[in-house]
């Protein structure tokens, strides 16, 4: 579902550019709305959330789906953590529709899904493991990196039950904004993949926005 | 497939009740529903890294699937194949609902507790698979995205999803061969999406057998390149293994 925003950039209380293959890390409070903004066009932002005073409870990608009874995420969609609680609401969507099934780009999946010989290519995975360890006051390991949202890729599922990874059905300019339910911690690997065609093998830079 | 015609070992798991084992690699773990209308909730775990876990977004995107059957390879989050389903009567089976938990179950069926109930009350499959995750020193941390044996969900173009009732019959049966040594959790509380009026307790039959030798013409191996590939992870991590 299409809904634009109403808020400005010009208004914003934070931006932030994050180029790609690099994370983003930082607490939204409860009421706070974060936008994040796909500069150049299907650019895959791959985003957990936890909760910022406990990261035991997180994003659930499977409590989200059932809950809402939908496999895509769009304006609308309420973001559950895996305690059963609304995280944050989808509260604006220039897209329409984001993929929470496909997990992310990892050195160790690169070399099934691709070759053996991908396995020292930056991955997703890989951004996100080290924003825990540059971040020891966060207490978070391995252990924490779990099923995550893809916004602004498009992996249609079929009644037949396939999983097809369809060309980005994002541009430059759009954007997903959610407003947080509760303090969480925003962690973005702003994707590094450079052997899909959805994104034209250009992993680009996105930018965050933060309204209080 | 199987090396040994008759099970190693048979037993029988309640219905809304939670266990675990470790499956040595090489041996077949059958799951049976004895009744009918069973759901088993599923982890996996490396127990010499148990950070190394079942990974429902790899084990899909890598074969192109909603759904888990016959052919299809589970896979780890480091690029390795914990089981293949060698057997399947059903067709599908979900991976992407997750599990009941405590508020779901009360409200759909009602708070049934143990000094109601005895044995009977009402557990639930996030709290069974953390009593169980606990036996291995892990955790709320360790939960990730579950299996759900016997259960279908589908969904439609929009992606609206669908719980597919009476999906499993009595004796429908799955075979998991294991190509490593795996942690393997499991409870049988109902399906988060099954809307029955009374709560689901349908039993798990499990048996154990001695897999045969896997070949490279192994059907499960060479259903996709993506699993040709994980299956060679899987060698090389055994590589300098007995």
């Amino acid at each position: 579902m299409i809904k634009e925003s109403e808020l400005h950039p010009e208004t914003a209380q934070f931006r932030e550019i994050v180029p790609a293959g690099e994370y983003f890390l930082k607490v939204v409070k409860t009421g706070e709305t974060v936008r994040i903004l796909d500069l150049e066009g299907n650019q895959a932002a791959d985003t957990l959330f936890y909760n910022a005073h406990n990261p035991t409870e997180r994003y659930s990608a499977v409590d989200t789906i059932r809950e809402q009874g939908n496999v895509y995420l769009t304006a609308g969609s309420k973001l559950m953590s895996s305690e059963n609680n609304v995280m944050l609401e989808i509260t604006a969507d220039t897209c329409g529709r984001h993929d929470t099934l496909g997990g992310a780009c990892a050195a160790e999946s690169n070399t099934t899904r691709y070759a053996l010989e991908k396995k020292c290519m930056h991955a997703c995975r890989d951004s996100w493991l080290v924003a825990v360890t540059e971040h020891d006051e966060l207490g978070m390991t391995k252990r924490d990196i779990t099923h995550n949202i893809n916004f602004f890729m498009n992996v249609p599922v079929t009644a037949d039950g396939g999983l097809t990874f369809a060309d980005g059905i994002s541009d430059a300019g759009k954007y997903v904004e959610l407003r947080a339910e509760m303090d969480v911690l925003v962690m973005i690997s702003n994707c590094p993949q450079l052997n899909n065609p959805c994104n034209a093998y250009n992993p680009t830079p996105i930018e965050v926005l933060v309204w209080s | 497939m199987l090396h040994t015609a008759t099970p190693l070992y048979d037993d029988l798991i309640p219905g809304g009740s939670h266990w675990s084992f470790i499956m040595r690699r090489g041996h077949v773990l059958r799951l049976i529903d004895e009744t009918g209308g069973a759901n088993v909730g599923m982890l996996m775990y490396n127990p010499e890294n148990p950070l190394e876990r079942y990974n429902m977004p790899d084990t899909l995107k890598n074969q192109h699937t909603f759904l888990l059957t016959r052919g299809h390879v589970l896979l780890s989050d480091m690029g390795r194949v914990f089981a293949s389903i060698i057997r399947d009567d059903l067709g599908w089976h979900d991976t992407v609902s997750g599990t009941c938990n405590a508020d779901l179950v009360a409200q759909r069926w009602g708070r049934k507790t143990y000094q109601d109930a005895h044995n009977h009350y009402h557990r639930n499959g996030f709290s069974s698979f953390l009593n169980e995750l606990a036996k291995y020193g892990l955790g709320k941390k360790d939960l990730t995205a579950n299996l759900n044996w016997f259960s279908k969900v589908k969904t439609d173009d929009d992606g609206n999803m669908a719980y597919v009732r009476d999906h499993s019959h009595a004796g429908a049966t799955v075979d998991l061969r294991f190509e490593m040594d795996t942690i393997v959790v499991l409870h049988t509380c109902p399906h988060p999406l099954n809307t029955a009026a009374e709560y689901p307790s349908h039993p798990l039959r499990y048996q154990l057998f001695r897999a045969a030798p896997v070949t490279d013409a192994d059907p499960c191996k060479i259903s996709s390149p993506e699993a040709t590939r994980a299956f060679a992870n899987t060698a090389l991590y055994h590589l300098m293994q007995p």
